[in-house]
């Protein structure tokens, strides 16, 4: 069954053609990759996708709904959640507190409530904060809680913005590019995780740039090259496909 | 700590006089404007230069309400909600269609946003008498509890209460309400969404943040509270005229929460206080220090007072950037 | 129609003269981000020193342009003393710091600056020399004084050459290259302190020409002038972008058109409900509404969210 459905998808920035008629769907729990060579188009397929630049073209049907694109939290409310290339953590904020901030979208005290700390407030608070905790426990930086982003490492950084994105209870969990500028330890730990979110039925979209991290990760992979899709197939028949040998293996594994 | 708050009016208005008096409940009023402001420009990040025409709204809301202006004299206990209610309904105004803009774009609207209420409260005296113009409303009703006037003073126990001590057990126990009132936000879901957005707001609405909302909810939230304190002031004067609510006076109060420590609740009650009461001290000390160094005045008080403020912004700023008090986390982090 | 023409002459003179002291806040904006709220105050000072200079000189016999020359001279060495200075002192240590730092220094600069003007010059407004030719002449039923049309040719001449110096030297491309990525520009080999030190003077010397042009086209300079005066100048540099000289000189002009066809004419548009008391509720009202359609001002460039 899938989960996400995307229809001829199109989008310029001036003149540019930067996404042409891209269609993909990804099924209920799967690992789904998105890679292509640098300036593909993936990262402005993910930011159409996730609301953040409005599209020129198609539609995106979500969990069986059009999805409202061209407002983020519309998208991350419906039940999509991402992460960022170039880590977008709140700096000053502890790591406890930035995983709180995702649970904005599942709770609801406003102002009134929390003047009068009210019975539902109280409850409610405790219940983020203890959720909190859950998802730092499970991303494996609860000893960092109480540390300001900013002071984490690379890669807990990257783990806490997971954690953050998984707050605000996602059906489809993007990731950009999670495993940029990590070291082999920390990929593998990377690996050992997005597995893990699978298992617990979680269904990913993951855009990469390591391409032996998506083979080996992914159900199913997409391909895109100047902005259109040239292929998509599970790993393997993707490896093979000549057109993206051409466009694309060809040129990075030589 | 209350006891020491409780006898502070009695300590001082034995010690230095009614004028101190005073000079302590102003300090009480722009804390609670300077708490007002952290909330739109410490926790959410939105520089507002044009603050003070809330606490001009929160003043005239009082003063036609309560004055012989329109022969209205509704209690204050009526008016102050109002006046907050009013100036928060401004503040959604000045918000809506500022929102897009970021930073130094939005500080310049705000200053606009300021200048063109001041404008209008110095003009809407024709066609129709509105605001009274340049001179302003005079006679206002003083705030009264149970029927007593807080102008007047009253005995307890034996003891004479001047009215100026009663205005200061009002102010603190409301400026204590405002700092309960921003301590619960700062540490809930709306709190944390404003840091949020302050921090990275592209983030925040990747995280489900409708920031447009929450945004206004800032707005909303730091202008009533200077409404109220505009109310009080409206009140305790007995006189309002737009010359109080000028664009130094919103600077004076960016200064407080900036120079206290943005976003950190009792560092910007310590800018508020040492704002409101050192250049006081400095007027009063300017003479007889003058005399005692020089044998005369040199300098006009009123210019030493203003000279010592600016270089103690500049020099304040210079070693400790982050302000004097600032927020633990912020101390080592706020460099970029 | 006269009235239109004379709103319109008045207004360009008006208009260029914020241009000039709308590039000295674009410039500092462009390359530090900042805000320096101090300019108005440098305005200022400026047209107190020529002032004094040409009081100091009323009694040597000189032709009074001579003197005018010396004193606009004057002023401009002060201002950019002042203004290296200011940067020196109150900017440069904050150039890291958190961005609301170096305001509170500026807004603590504008204040010293002002207080000691006051202390200086004194309260009362002082009337300033005419040294420049002022004869009035009628041009399509409007009266335009040749002081008017001096300060239109000083104004675009000197906005000329400031093009030309940024577009087309080595220290303007310095300066384009600071603006763009100070760090970059520094691997380059440009001195960034430097290249901001320049940037100052030369705002500093816009600014203090500025001031003498204006004091000489009201007769009057006091120790409150910058204030508003750089107010006007700020918001005409956001009005066109702040950052962009282009924008800037547009701002300005526009903003004094505004200015003066808005006092002029807002009575009859309002079927007089609103006076000319409401001319800068009209500058500022035209400042929202552009804004709000153009975020980044009218030549700004459009910033878009990047992931």
């Amino acid at each position: 069954m899938s989960l996400l459905e995307a229809k001829n998808i199109g989008k310029r920035f001036g003149g540019v053609q930067a996404l042409k008629d891209v269609s993909l769907s990804i099924n209920s729990g799967e690992i789904y990759g998105l890679i292509g060579p640098n300036g593909a188009g993936k990262t402005t397929f993910f930011n159409v996708l996730t609301g953040l630049y409005p599209r020129d073209d198609g539609e995106v049907i979500f969990d069986g709904k059009p999805l409202e694109l061209g407002s983020p939290h519309k998208v991350t409310q419906a039940g999509i959640a991402r992460t960022f290339q170039n880590i977008r953590l709140f700096a000053h904020m502890t790591a406890r507190e930035n995983v709180m901030v995702g649970r904005h979208a599942r709770t609801k005290v406003g102002v009134v409530g929390a003047v009068f700390r009210s019975r539902a407030q109280r409850e409610e608070e405790a219940a983020i904060e203890r959720r909190a905790l859950e998802l730092l426990h499970y991303v494996g930086i609860a000893d960092r809680a109480s540390g300001l982003a900013k002071n984490l490492s690379y890669g807990d950084q990257r783990r806490l913005e997971i954690a953050r994105a998984l707050a605000t209870e996602p059906k489809l969990l993007a990731l950009d590019e999670p495993a940029a500028g990590m070291n082999a330890t920390e990929t593998a730990g990377l690996r050992t995780l997005i597995e893990g979110l699978r298992r617990d039925g979680l269904t990913v979209l993951l855009i990469e740039h390591d391409v032996k991290l998506v083979m080996g990760l992914c159900d199913r992979v997409a391909v895109l090259d100047y902005g259109e899709k040239i292929a998509e197939d599970v790993p393997d028949a993707v490896r093979n496909n000549p057109k993206v040998i051409e466009a694309y293996l060809g040129t990075s594994t030589s | 700590m209350a006891l020491f708050l409780a006898v502070t009016p009695f300590v001082v208005g034995a010690a230095l006089g009614n004028a101190w008096l005073r000079v302590l409940d102003f300090a009480l009023l722009y804390i609670m404007l300077a708490l007002g402001l952290n909330i739109v420009v410490g926790f959410a990040g939105l520089l507002d230069l044009g603050y003070i025409a809330f606490y001009a709204v929160g003043a005239y809301t009082y003063a036609l309400l309560a004055s012989p202006h329109f022969g209205l004299h509704w209690p204050a206990w009526a008016i102050l909600p109002i006046g907050a209610l009013v100036a928060g309904i401004f503040g959604v105004l000045l918000g809506a269609p500022t929102l897009r803009l970021r930073g130094d774009y939005l500080a310049i609207v705000t200053l606009g946003f300021g200048e063109i209420i001041r404008i209008f409260m110095n003009n809407l005296n024709a066609p129709i008498n509105i605001t009274n113009g340049p001179k302003g409303i005079a006679r206002i009703d003083p705030i009264s509890i149970g029927g007593h006037s807080l102008s007047k003073s009253i005995d307890v126990f034996g003891i004479t209460v001047p009215g100026l001590t009663l205005y200061y057990y009002l102010f603190l126990v409301l400026t204590v309400l405002i700092v309960i009132v921003g301590i619960r936000l700062q540490n809930s879901r709306i709190g944390r969404a404003w840091v949020a957005i302050r921090e990275d707001e592209v983030a925040a609405k990747a995280c489900g943040i409708d920031t447009r909302n929450v945004k206004l909810l800032a707005f909303a939230m730091g202008a009533s509270f200077g409404g109220v304190a505009g109310g009080l002031f409206a009140g305790f004067q007995e006189f309002v005229s737009p010359e109080s609510f000028g664009l130094m006076e919103s600077i004076m109060v960016l200064c407080m929460v900036v120079l206290g420590g943005m976003g950190h609740i009792p560092g910007v009650i310590l800018g508020g206080l040492l704002l409101a009461v050192l250049p006081e001290a400095f007027r009063h000390g300017a003479v007889p220090m003058q005399n005692w160094a020089f044998g005369k005045v040199l300098i006009d008080p009123e210019n030493l007072r203003m000279l010592l403020f600016g270089l103690a912004l500049i020099l304040v700023m210079l070693y400790k950037p982050a302000g004097l008090w600032p927020e633990k986390q912020h101390r080592l982090e706020m460099r970029k | 129609m006269d009235i239109f023409l004379q709103q319109i002459v008045n207004g360009l003179t008006l208009g260029s003269i914020y241009a000039l002291v709308a590039l000295g806040y674009t410039m500092v904006y462009g390359i530090l981000g900042l805000i320096n709220f101090a300019h108005g105050e440098v305005v200022m000072v400026g047209a107190m020193v020529a002032l004094m200079v040409m009081k100091a000189l009323a009694a040597s016999g000189l032709p009074a342009p001579i003197i005018f020359l010396i004193a606009l001279f004057a002023a401009a060495i002060a201002c950019m003393a002042l203004g290296f200075t200011i940067e020196r002192i109150a900017y440069r240590p904050l150039r890291n710091a958190p961005r609301l730092a170096p305001l509170i220094t500026a807004i603590g600069v504008s204040i010293v600056l002002q207080q000691m003007a006051m202390i200086i010059w004194g309260r009362s407004y002082h009337s300033v020399p005419q040294l420049l030719p002022s004869e009035n002449h009628e041009f399509f039923g409007a009266q335009i004084t040749e002081l008017q049309v001096i300060i239109l040719i000083v104004a675009a001449l000197t906005m000329a050459g400031l093009m030309l110096l940024v577009n087309r030297t080595r220290l303007g491309r310095a300066m384009r290259a600071t603006a763009e990525n100070p760090a970059i520009a520094g691997l380059m080999g440009v001195d960034a302190n430097r290249i901001i030190a320049m940037t100052f003077l030369i705002g500093s010397a816009l600014g203090a020409l500025a001031g003498v042009l204006v004091s000489a086209n009201y007769g009057i300079a006091h120790h409150h002038m910058g204030f508003i005066l750089g107010l006007k100048a700020f918001t005409a540099a956001v009005l066109g972008g702040i950052g962009n000289l282009g924008g800037a000189m547009v701002g300005g002009v526009l903003l004094g058109l505004i200015e003066a066809l808005g006092a002029g004419y807002i009575g009859d548009l309002t079927g007089g409900i609103l006076g000319s008391h409401y001319q800068d509720v009209f500058a500022f009202f035209v400042l929202i509404v552009v804004l709000v359609f153009r975020p980044s001002g009218l030549m700004g460039e459009k910033v878009s969210e990047r992931a």
